[in-house]
């Protein structure tokens, strides 16, 4: 359903990765690996279609993505490293105002019911600012669980989560995955995924 | 006919374009010159002394020429921008920054001249009337897309954001004439415009005339060298470039 | 993507700025006060003659709104960019357009509304007639909101580029310069008798060209610099 071609990278100068191509079916989760700086979260922007690469193409259900546009944006889930949450905004408030800025508002008791499932039971109502950067990313990664999207990107989830979280979340995953939808991510950590339906795509 | 669309599509490319531009630029600079000479005889030996401005007004055969030039080439400019965009086509981008720094001169060119002729004139250095505060204001959006590419780092981005400041430029400049002479009309009893003459000959028509084309294969020399310059340093990195016989010294 | 959840889309942005806004109050607060301070360097400055500062009212308290919106742009889409928030609105099913325009209606309310509803009690410290103070306020609610659209489409350009703030006046101030004519001569032309429809009408046209044709330009900046 994802299918990239001969892609090429271009970061300032340097030309970070070239023919890259990769297919992902339903159900299947993209591994992508490197060192940093080689290219990771830039492959990311490109699925997501933020950026442009300098060579090649990328099709969702073998239609170009840039054809698309927001049919492809309809689809799609990106969670990156800056966590898209406001320090100024009450955890349930995050999580609400993500949804329906995405088009798909959801109301009170679904919103916290996704903040408790991913452990934020009682801390739905404090500002982010107060939050651990830990409980931040729960509340990024609650859109997960609000937002019924095909495809995920998501780059670095396990950044300050600690193990129960990791698992919760790798739950959530697999219940995707199990569902038909489809994940691209990056990680420095292996995911205990329960599905053998991982593929890995190192970038170096 | 097939064979000319694939021709224009070849030159497209910096590669191909790099050495017709080096090619081309003689011919440009020398069409200044014949042009130039021709023009500043017309417009300081045979034009006629005007009656009422004496010898001072023979500045108009640069200042006129200039302000015509800093328009055009801002539409020029605005074109490749346009381009560039739309077609994300690299050498458009580079034409249309390669195209900047001489508007911005001509403008200031202009703008300079006009005070300079306004001085034994008006006994002012600068007057504020429609056309030289049209001008000033079309040097601040020159100076502004100068600013812009060189306050972004990474050429393509540079390149785009340029060109969407162009074209919202290139739509508001009428706006801003409109607005500048309305405000004008409005402030002054006479307008006192610099290029109204009560009669003008035929002969400063026509120094003008050659002057503006002078100015015009200058900038086209001009431009085409700096976009050469441009591509070089841009594409440094290509294997085309490290072959080129003028850098192997 | 059904007409309810874009209109939802949109009032939820400005809500949540308006929001943000209100729990960050001095964001909205100094250009208040910058509008304020910098009226009253004039008189400062050029001396306090009430004939001469009669005159030059409507120009001073236009230069001032102008200068005052400026130095609001920059928060336009800066916080959004930094903490991954306008990533995602790029990325919504919701057309960016709305959502920009959203932000820049949230922007005008917080910027150029207060300085339309401020400037009456400015024009008294210039002795401005209290007719034309009424035409003082129409003149500004129409034109602040051009310069937000127009400074928006600054704010995106110059997005995450260094130097920004005094960038975006550079780029942007010319742009406003038509609004500055139109909005200064329409409380001139009602000071000297002429009626001021013909200027303020002009200044609704701007506005209407402006809402149009805007939130697409910095939408099209936005990708730029999120590229």
């Amino acid at each position: 359903m994802l299918e990239a071609s001969n892609l090429e990278c271009v970061r300032g100068e340097k030309s970070l990765f070239r023919g890259l191509s990769f297919r992902l079916d339903p159900g299947a989760c993209l591994m992508v690996q490197g060192a940093n700086g080689s290219g990771k979260t830039s492959l990311l922007r490109m699925i997501c279609g933020l950026s442009q690469p300098a060579q090649g193409e990328i099709r969702w259900a073998n239609e170009s993505i840039r054809k698309l546009a927001e049919e492809y944006r309809g689809e799609l889930l990106y969670c990156g490293h800056a966590g898209a949450v406001k320090d100024d905004l009450t955890a349930l408030e995050n999580a609400r105002i993500s949804a329906t800025l995405a088009g798909a508002p959801v109301d009170e008791d679904a919103a916290r019911q996704a903040l408790r499932q991913l452990g934020l039971k009682g801390r739905e109502d404090l500002p982010a600012r107060v939050l651990s950067a830990g409980q931040k990313r729960r509340v990024a990664l609650s859109r997960l669980l609000l937002e019924k999207r095909k495809l995920w990107v998501l780059d670095e989830p396990l950044t300050a989560l600690d193990k129960s979280a990791v698992e919760k979340l790798c739950g959530v995953i697999d219940a995707h995955l199990a569902a038909g939808g489809m994940a691209v991510l990056t990680s420095h950590q292996d995911l205990p995924l329960a599905a053998g339906r991982i593929e890995h795509l190192r970038l170096d | 006919m097939n064979n000319r669309i694939i021709n224009w599509f070849k030159f497209a490319s910096p590669q191909t374009f790099y050495p017709l531009a080096g090619k081309m630029i003689p011919w440009f600079w020398a069409l200044t010159a014949i042009f130039g000479l021709a023009g500043l005889y017309l417009g300081f030996f045979v034009a006629p002394t005007d009656a009422q401005q004496g010898e001072g007004y023979r500045i108009i055969f640069i200042h006129v020429p200039a302000s015509w030039m800093s328009m055009f080439i801002y539409l020029v400019m605005a074109f490749w921008a346009a381009l560039g965009l739309g077609f994300n086509a690299r050498l458009s981008g580079m034409m249309a920054s390669a195209l900047a720094p001489t508007g911005a001169l001509m403008a200031f060119l202009s703008l300079w001249t006009g005070a300079l002729w306004g001085k034994p004139m008006w006994g002012a250095w600068w007057v504020w009337d429609a056309r030289l505060t049209s001008e000033l204001i079309l040097f601040f959006l020159y100076l502004g897309f100068i600013a812009l590419q060189s306050a972004i780092d990474d050429a393509r981005r540079a390149d785009k954001a340029g060109a969407v400041l162009a074209l919202v430029g290139v739509v508001n400049i009428p706006i801003i004439y409109f607005s500048v002479k309305w405000w004008n009309t409005l402030h002054q009893g006479a307008s006192v415009s610099l290029t109204r003459s009560p009669s003008m000959a035929q002969t400063m028509l026509w120094g003008m005339l050659l002057m503006a084309l002078a100015f015009w294969m200058y900038s086209i020399a001009v431009s085409l060298t700096r976009v050469r310059a441009i591509i070089l340093e841009r594409e440094r990195h290509a294997g085309w470039v490290e072959e080129l016989e003028e850098l192997k010294s | 993507m059904g007409e309810t959840s874009l209109l939802a889309a949109l009032s939820a942005v400005i809500r949540r700025d308006l929001l943000l806004a209100m729990r960050r109050k001095s964001d909205v607060l100094t250009t208040l006060f910058f509008f304020v301070i910098v009226v009253s360097l004039f008189p400062l400055g050029i001396g306090p003659e009430m004939d001469m500062l009669r005159k030059i009212a409507p120009g001073v308290l236009w230069v001032a709104a102008l200068l005052a919106t400026m130095l609001s742009l920059n928060r336009l889409f800066a916080a959004d960019h930094a903490d991954g928030t306008l990533e995602q609105m790029a990325l919504s099913a919701v057309p960016l357009g709305v959502l920009v325009t959203g932000k820049v209606v949230a922007h005008w309310l917080l910027s150029g509304l207060p300085l339309a509803l401020l400037s009456p009690v400015l024009g008294l410290q210039f002795d401005l007639a209290a007719g034309s103070l009424g035409v003082m306020v129409i003149a500004l609610l129409i034109g602040t909101p051009v310069l937000s659209l127009i400074g928006a489409i600054g704010a995106a350009l110059t997005l995450g580029v260094r130097g920004g703030g005094v960038l975006v006046s550079l780029l942007v101030l010319p742009l406003y310069v038509p609004v500055l004519i139109f909005g200064a001569g329409a409380v001139e032309a009602d000071l000297t008798g002429l009626g001021a429809t013909a200027h303020l009408s002009l200044l609704a046209a701007f506005l209407a060209l402006a809402a149009f044709f805007g939130p697409w330009a910095t939408t099209v900046a936005l990708r730029i610099a999120l590229e």
